[in-house]
């Protein structure tokens, strides 16, 4: 008998979302089927994340960056022309209430630098204190009006002021976050949707951790997520994913070890973008429609995956 | 899959002889289908019936076996397409590649590394299963490659479309090797060679139609013990050859798509090491089942050997070990004691770094539901109440003269309540990462 392709037939499909403006603007999401197996509308978009708190970096950064590394808007155009991505992600770390504590205002003003440097969208990180960031995040929202930035992220403590001031006031994009748990994702998105803010607006980021470190929960909840939405047609679930593995992949300590730790394991850097590669990979192709990583040969190696299996 | 009554009683003479005990062909049949009693009750029916039906009732895809003895592994088998409806059970493996092209140093540069990059997680080995040994031009020193591969506890993947020189190396591979490959052109040939050797036959094809069509013709040869190539051209083909094929065995009950794969991701990606990491991984979660890499450093290694382990794992039970007190480094009665949780990653990750410090201590751990710190801290099976009981149920206090207690750093909010709860101890605030340990347990000692 003649090969005959066994087709997965899926009623849903994945939202579009636009994130910036202008010719900077991309799209992501739109697919109808699991992950580039289908022929429309799916392109992950490939994000390179930065700090205003790089400390604690590898050292191949400062090789990288130089003196930028101490200053976001040079290190955020820095990093957008040698990553060549798509997007780029600022987190705000030194609005931490337990690190640096640095004012609002501060914060604004580096958020708002960043964005006047780059010529690609912004998704703009707050510090993961939820209090704090439920005020930072509006106050990025207003100054960052008509941007269409991404607000990373809202969780359940503070949806409502990030939810209410991003995706309504201020007409930016909210990112809702999650624990590793399909309802946990789902009832966030339920919860902002019916706050006000439009399903089209939200971006999901359901969890992640480094591979080898209980990934295949990350790995399972991606399938469920994209079976629930594709398969079921689950309204609740067919925003696009956006995933951040740069702190996960970079806090290890396959990547943390310097060659005088562990002699035997060779090169620091390569095993940083080792870890940082492979983790991103496994959530590209379980479903991330944007992805996010902290080296630029990390960002090039995603990219040329995505163009390889697009074709 | 089920076979229907119907189908087997079209295999029967139809003549109601009774001798399998049943009043009609048909009432056998029926009784059959269910597998209330085996075909071979019924002497009428072919041989080559009952290998048909035996073959409509096996699993959708194929356990292949490759190595032998200590290197064997079994490859596919699977029932499903995602992990969270059911394990998957046999982990893919990786291989790299060597050619007779290469220089002997060279050689001895790559069989060193293989040596080398072998190292133990979470109580199971990490080591490169098979060496792909590509043929250029010297068909001796090919052999004389394939048989240093086996010798060196390597299963054996012969790359060659010449019969000839398959057949003369395979003669010093070893039981399990496997042949790469059957092409349209050398198929009976090559189904000779590998019958003989009982070899594994891979097969390679220019489309998906084509592939389908030569392992057909392989099967009616009498041969399947195969493995099937995805593609060495284009990575969109690869990748979409790999998740059709799959689907096609697993959905559309398509047998002759039932075999493990191979995914040449060093062909794919040839000279870009970071982008064979990133296919490797992108495979290891789709429907690779041997994943060639030009080199395995650590570079690799540690991310995808890591990630093998987790996406391999019953997706019901986290990994546990036993909540009790553990001893590192031959402690005496007077050092400090750790706490972490009953995961077994974190434990492990913990449990390595301890032993790295050189520094003796104890290590405490309750029963945290078997979940990481914040998870188990999160779920509330790790909080201080927990903590303070097993501390004195374990009477730990005995165990040593020490009162030193020191907490993970992800729960440094457990401190005050467990100072209060346990007010000999000293409740220490330890780092955030395991990785930090030896530096800190070397700080506190001095
Ligand atoms: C996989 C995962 C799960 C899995 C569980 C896997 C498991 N067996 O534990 C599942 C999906 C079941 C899960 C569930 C939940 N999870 Co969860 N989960 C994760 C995830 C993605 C990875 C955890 C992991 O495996 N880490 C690896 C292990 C090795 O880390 P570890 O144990 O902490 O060990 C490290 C250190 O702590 C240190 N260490 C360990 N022991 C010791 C000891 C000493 C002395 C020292 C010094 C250091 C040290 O060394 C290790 C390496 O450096 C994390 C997010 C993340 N990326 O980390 C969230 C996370 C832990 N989960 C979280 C939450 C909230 C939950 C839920 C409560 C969600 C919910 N509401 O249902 C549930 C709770 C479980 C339940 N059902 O009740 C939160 C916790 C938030 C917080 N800060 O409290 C996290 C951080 C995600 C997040 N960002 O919100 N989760
Ligand atoms: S033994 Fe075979 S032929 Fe005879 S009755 Fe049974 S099924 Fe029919």
């Amino acid at each position: 008998m003649p090969y005959k392709k066994a087709e997965q037939k899926f009623s849903g499909k994945i939202n579009v979302c636009e994130i910036g403006v202008g010719d900077a603007a991309i799209s992501i999401g739109g697919e109808n089927s699991l992950p580039f197996l289908g022929t429309e509308g799916f392109k992950t978009a490939v994000g390179i994340a930065i700090s205003d708190v790089t400390d604690e970096w590898s050292d191949c950064f400062g090789t990288i960056y130089g003196d930028d590394l101490k200053n976001p808007a040079a290190l955020a155009k820095a990093a957008v022309e040698k990553s060549g991505a798509d997007f780029l992600l600022i987190k705000l770390e030194s609005a931490d209430p337990n690190g640096a504590d640095n004012s609002v205002d501060n914060c604004v003003a580096t958020a708002v630098a960043v964005e006047a440097a780059i010529n690609v969208p912004l998704v703009v990180e707050g510090c993961k204190n939820a209090e704090k960031d439920a005020k930072l995040l509006e106050k990025v929202a207003q100054a960052l009006e008509g941007k269409n930035v991404v607000l990373f992220s809202a969780v359940e403590d503070n949806y409502k002021t990030i939810g209410a001031a991003g995706g309504m006031a201020y007409g930016q994009k909210v990112s809702a976050e999650s624990a590793v748990d399909i309802n946990l994702a789902k009832q966030l998105n339920i919860l902002l949707t019916q706050l006000g803010v439009k399903s089209k607006d939200i971006i999901m980021d359901v969890g992640t951790a480094a591979a080898g470190y209980g990934f295949e929960y990350v790995a399972s909840t991606m399938d469920r997520i994209r079976l629930a939405a594709l398969g079921q047609n689950d309204e609740a679930l067919q925003m696009p994913i956006i995933t951040n593995v740069s702190n996960e992949a970079w806090g290890v300590k396959e990547a943390v070890s310097t060659l005088e730790d562990a002699p035997e394991w060779g090169d620091q850097e390569a095993r940083g973008i080792g870890m940082e590669v492979t983790t991103a990979s496994a959530c590209v192709v379980g479903g991330s429609n944007a992805i996010i990583v902290r080296h630029p040969e990390s960002a090039k190696a995603i990219k040329s995956l995505v163009a390889g299996i697009i074709g | 899959m089920a076979v229907k009554g119907l189908d087997i009683f079209k295999l029967t003479p139809k003549t109601n002889c009774k001798e399998c005990g049943f009043p009609t062909c048909m009432a056998f049949s029926m009784k059959a289908a269910t597998g209330g009693v085996p075909i071979e009750k019924c002497p009428y029916i072919s041989e080559e019936s009952k290998e048909l039906l035996s073959e409509a009732t096996a699993p959708p895809m194929k356990s292949i076996k490759v190595g032998a003895g200590e290197t064997e592994k079994t490859l596919g088998g699977e029932t499903v397409l995602f992990r969270h409806e059911k394990t998957l059970v046999n982990k893919n493996l990786f291989a790299v590649e060597l050619s007779d092209a290469m220089s002997d140093a060279d050689v001895d540069a790559a069989c060193a590394k293989l040596q080398k990059v072998n190292y133990e997680r979470i109580g199971e080995m990490m080591a490169v299963e098979v060496v792909a040994v590509r043929f250029a031009s010297d068909a001796a020193k090919f052999a004389a490659l394939v048989k240093k591969v086996a010798e060196c506890g390597k299963i054996p993947m012969i790359v060659t479309v010449d019969a000839e020189v398959a057949k003369a190396a395979v003669a010093g591979a070893g039981a399990g090797a496997i042949i790469m490959g059957a092409t349209k052109d050398n198929a009976a040939a090559m189904v000779e060679v590998a019958k003989a050797a009982d070899a594994v036959l891979g097969v390679s094809a220019d489309s998906i139609e084509a592939l389908h069509d030569l392992v057909e013709e392989i099967e009616k040869l009498g041969y399947k013990k195969l493995v099937l190539n995805v593609g060495e051209t284009s990575i969109k083909e690869a990748y979409a050859n790999a998740v059709d094929i799959r689907t096609a065995a697993i959905k559309g009950n398509d047998r002759s798509f039932g075999y493990p794969s191979v995914v040449f991701a060093n062909k794919l990606a040839a000279g870009n090491t970071n982008l064979q990491i990133a296919l490797a991984s992108a495979f290891v979660l789709r429907y690779g089942s041997i994943i060639v890499m030009e080199e395995m450093d650590f570079n690799a290694a540690l991310p995808l050997f890591g990630l093998r382990q987790n996406i391999f794992t019953d997706p019901q039970k986290p990994m546990r070990v036993e909540p009790k007190v553990y001893e590192f480094n031959k402690p005496t009665g007077k050092d400090p004691v750790l706490v972490t949780v009953d995961f077994a990653l974190s434990y492990f990750v913990v449990a390595g770094e301890i032993e790295r410090s050189k520094v003796p201590a104890y290590l405490a751990i309750p029963d945290a539901g078997g979940y990481s710190v914040l998870t188990a801290w999160a779920a509330g099976k790790f909080g201080s109440t927990v903590i303070a009981n097993f501390i004195k149920e374990a009477d730990v206090a005995s165990l040593t003269t020490s009162r030193k207690l020191i907490l993970p750093g992800k729960v440094a909010v457990l401190q005050g309540d467990l100072a209060e709860l346990l007010p000999e101890w000293e409740v220490i605030v330890g780092p955030n990462e395991a990785m930090q340990l030896p530096k800190f347990l070397r700080d506190m000692q001095a």
